[in-house]
């Protein structure tokens, strides 16, 4: 492969891999908000 | 009474459906084609910056419109819109969201029942001894209804109606036991299959089992970037468009999906996991099997030419010739874990197109969910009858334009204004934020506001005065001559050349050259033209006939110009189907509103009532 290609290549795919795995990582991990919480998150936005 | 209280079994269940929502043939079929077309790795920037400037934003809209109508009792678009404006405009712009789901359904659910017969043959092993012209003929019979590659009687015919019971019966489910528990399975194991067949294009080596090139030839071509084609307005709408269809916004789908979200869920980490997670199978499967793997056997010249017969050509036609090279027992693998991905990416995005129809039949005509999945299961019968019966004369192509493509767009584009103007910025940017697990940059706000909209505006305005071979230095104010394929050039019939008429008599030449053969195989008769264009390119057109109903009007190696008589006898032309489609799309169209209409009164008169 010539060299503008891989890099190309490699920076794409290693982005969409990198972002897939870490959002899919923080579904998997964050714990749902209860009530209290989201109304207090509604509260405090401009 | 039935009440819709289906809901999402988990988060990883929700998104992951969301996810095989949008991973559906055009992952591995249309992505790899319309790169290699516009300028390979180039394609990508222009691809990119279509995703963060309008697949992110209207995957944000969708899901934040549909958790909103949700929230207040709606799973259907046009309550969902209407529940964002009052005004009765929107009511019968959101039944797009439903007939765009039976019309798609109507064919895509026929591209997956060639899936199953595909997984079936590849086991089988009747691939093994063909030669590459074979490969692509069986695919051909296959079409022909009459054809049977089993034995069993109009067996394309029964295939569909197996896969739509399927469909059927896991809709009739619910969400969690049903929709969700497929996503599941059929998620992950897409990926398992694309990785292996990933792996296996890249690491092909030239002189092994018939190489001709190695992998990273075809990896080399995809991503090569040729920079200037980044000037070319083509490459910025094909990319856009790819982003467009990749994500299934502009559908319905998601807005149903995300209706079933509770208020105080994150909806922007959900999108985002499901949206990217779409991005993975594209950009890093995608890109990794069909077209290396062609490649390597075939090389880029005859693959160029090939990716001409769009995605599906590629994919049917010629990929079971290609996993032969690999011997007996790896081609059926090969087979299983090719057609299986698609068939799972298939499914899942046919069954997220029967949630809404179902979530409309139930919330406002209260059916039982058995009901409503078999009333799906009966619409997309009869809307893909058509399709398959009349698929040479064009019929399964002319709803993938005009439900599968123009009413997307449309769509979206109405949808997005809905949103950023009419339902308000500052309301929208709050109910994307509720419960957002995630901070989503502020330059979102305006993105959604003003880039969304005027992106689905060009989008919307390149395809409706598309000009002849996309060459966009024509626009002048003095016009410029349209593409075929533009929505005012299908409006009108365009390509459709000299056998313009519903009936005739007489079959006329569509393209000039010299008769190149006249042949009959098994029980059809063909004639080839093969002719050139004014550019040197061959220019072959095949032309089938029935011997017993038509009479022949040309000899071998006579030349014949276009609009030469070819044949005579009582003839319907292939406009006739054409016209029958778009007026079967119009009156599924027209008999949505009317119910949708019917369904309002019918919940202002128990209003009134209590």
């Amino acid at each position: 492969m010539n060299t503008s290609a891989l890099i190309l290549m490699v920076t794409v795919e290693s982005i969409a891999t990198i972002l897939t795995g870490w959002f899919f990582w923080k579904v998997l991990t964050i714990k749902p908000k209860d009530d209290e919480e989201t109304e207090n998150q509604l509260n405090n936005q401009p | 009474m039935a009440v819709n209280n289906d809901s999402w079994g988990s988060r990883v269940g929700l998104v992951l459906a969301m996810a095989g929502n949008a991973v559906g043939f055009g992952n591995f079929l249309r992505f790899p084609v319309q790169a290699v077309q516009n300028g390979g790795g180039a394609f990508i920037i222009p691809y990119i910056v279509s995703f963060l400037l309008m697949g992110i934003p209207l995957l944000f809209i969708e899901w934040a419109s549909g958790r909103y109508g949700g929230s207040l009792g709606h799973h259907s678009t046009p309550f969902i819109l209407n529940s964002m404006d009052k005004r009765k405009i929107w009511r019968y712009v959101g039944v797009f969201g439903i007939f765009s789901n039976i019309a798609i359904a109507a064919y895509y659910c026929y591209i997956e029942s060639w899936t199953i017969s595909y997984i079936y043959h590849s086991v089988i092993g009747t691939f093994n001894s063909m030669d590459q012209t074979q490969v692509a003929a069986f695919f051909s019979d296959y079409l022909d209804v009459t054809t049977s590659t089993t034995g069993i009687p109009y067996e394309g015919l029964v295939i569909f109606l197996l896969c739509l019971a399927l469909n059927t019966y896991i809709l009739s489910k619910g969400l969690t036991d049903g929709v969700e528990r497929v996503a599941k399975i059929g998620v992950p194991l897409l990926i398992v299959f694309g990785l292996f067949l990933a792996i296996k294009g890249v690491t092909l080596k030239a002189g092994h089992e018939g190489v001709v090139n190695s992998g990273t030839v075809g990896l080399n071509f995809l991503w090569t970037p040729d920079f200037t084609s980044l000037s070319n307005p083509k490459v910025w709408l094909a990319a856009a468009g790819q982003i467009f269809f990749t994500l299934s916004v502009g559908m319905g789908s998601i807005q149903c999906y995300a209706s079933f979200v509770k208020k105080n869920q994150d909806i922007a980490l959900n999108a985002m996991s499901a949206g990217w997670m779409n991005e993975f199978v594209e950009i890093v499967l995608g890109s990794s099997i069909i077209i290396p793997i062609a490649i390597g056997y075939l090389g880029i010249d005859k693959v160029v030419e090939l990716t001409n017969l769009g995605g599906l050509g590629l994919g049917f036609r010629t990929m079971p010739f290609l996993f032969e090279q690999w011997g007996n027992v790896l081609s059926a693998i090969a087979g299983v874990a090719f057609f299986g991905l698609l068939f799972f990416a298939g499914i899942t995005s046919s069954l997220a197109m029967g949630t809404p129809v179902l979530s409309f039949l139930r919330d406002e005509f209260n059916w039982k969910r058995k009901n409503a999945a078999l009333a799906f299961g009966i619409i997309v019968m009869i809307m893909g009858l058509p399709t398959i019966l009349f698929f040479n004369q064009g019929v399964f192509d002319e709803y993938d334009y005009w439900a599968g493509t123009v009413s997307l767009v449309v769509f979206a584009l109405l949808e997005s204004i809905l949103f950023s103007w009419i339902f308000g910025m500052k309301k929208g940017w709050r109910e994307i934020n509720i419960g957002a697990d995630i901070k989503i940059p502020v330059v979102y706000k305006f993105i959604i506001k003003f880039i969304t909209p005027f992106a689905l505006i060009i989008v919307f305005m390149g395809a409706l005065v598309r000009p002849v071979n996309d060459d966009w230095s024509l626009i002048s104010l003095r016009g410029w001559q349209l593409h075929n394929e533009s929505i005012i050039g299908q409006l009108q019939h365009m390509g459709i050349g000299p056998n313009n008429t519903y009936f005739a008599e007489d079959f006329y030449a569509e393209n000039s050259g010299m008769v190149d053969s006249v042949y009959t195989f098994k029980n059809k008769s063909y004639l080839i033209i093969s002719g050139q264009t004014a550019k040197g390119n061959d220019q072959s057109k095949v032309y089938s006939f029935n011997p017993e109903k038509h009479r022949l009007k040309v000899n071998f190696r006579q030349k014949v110009s276009v609009g030469q008589t070819l044949y005579t006898g009582n003839i319907i032309n292939k406009v006739f189907y054409l016209d029958m489609a778009r007026l079967l799309l119009c009156t599924l169209f027209l008999s949505i509103s009317f119910m949708v209409h019917f369904a309002f009164k019918r919940k202002n008169r128990k209003e009134v009532e209590k």
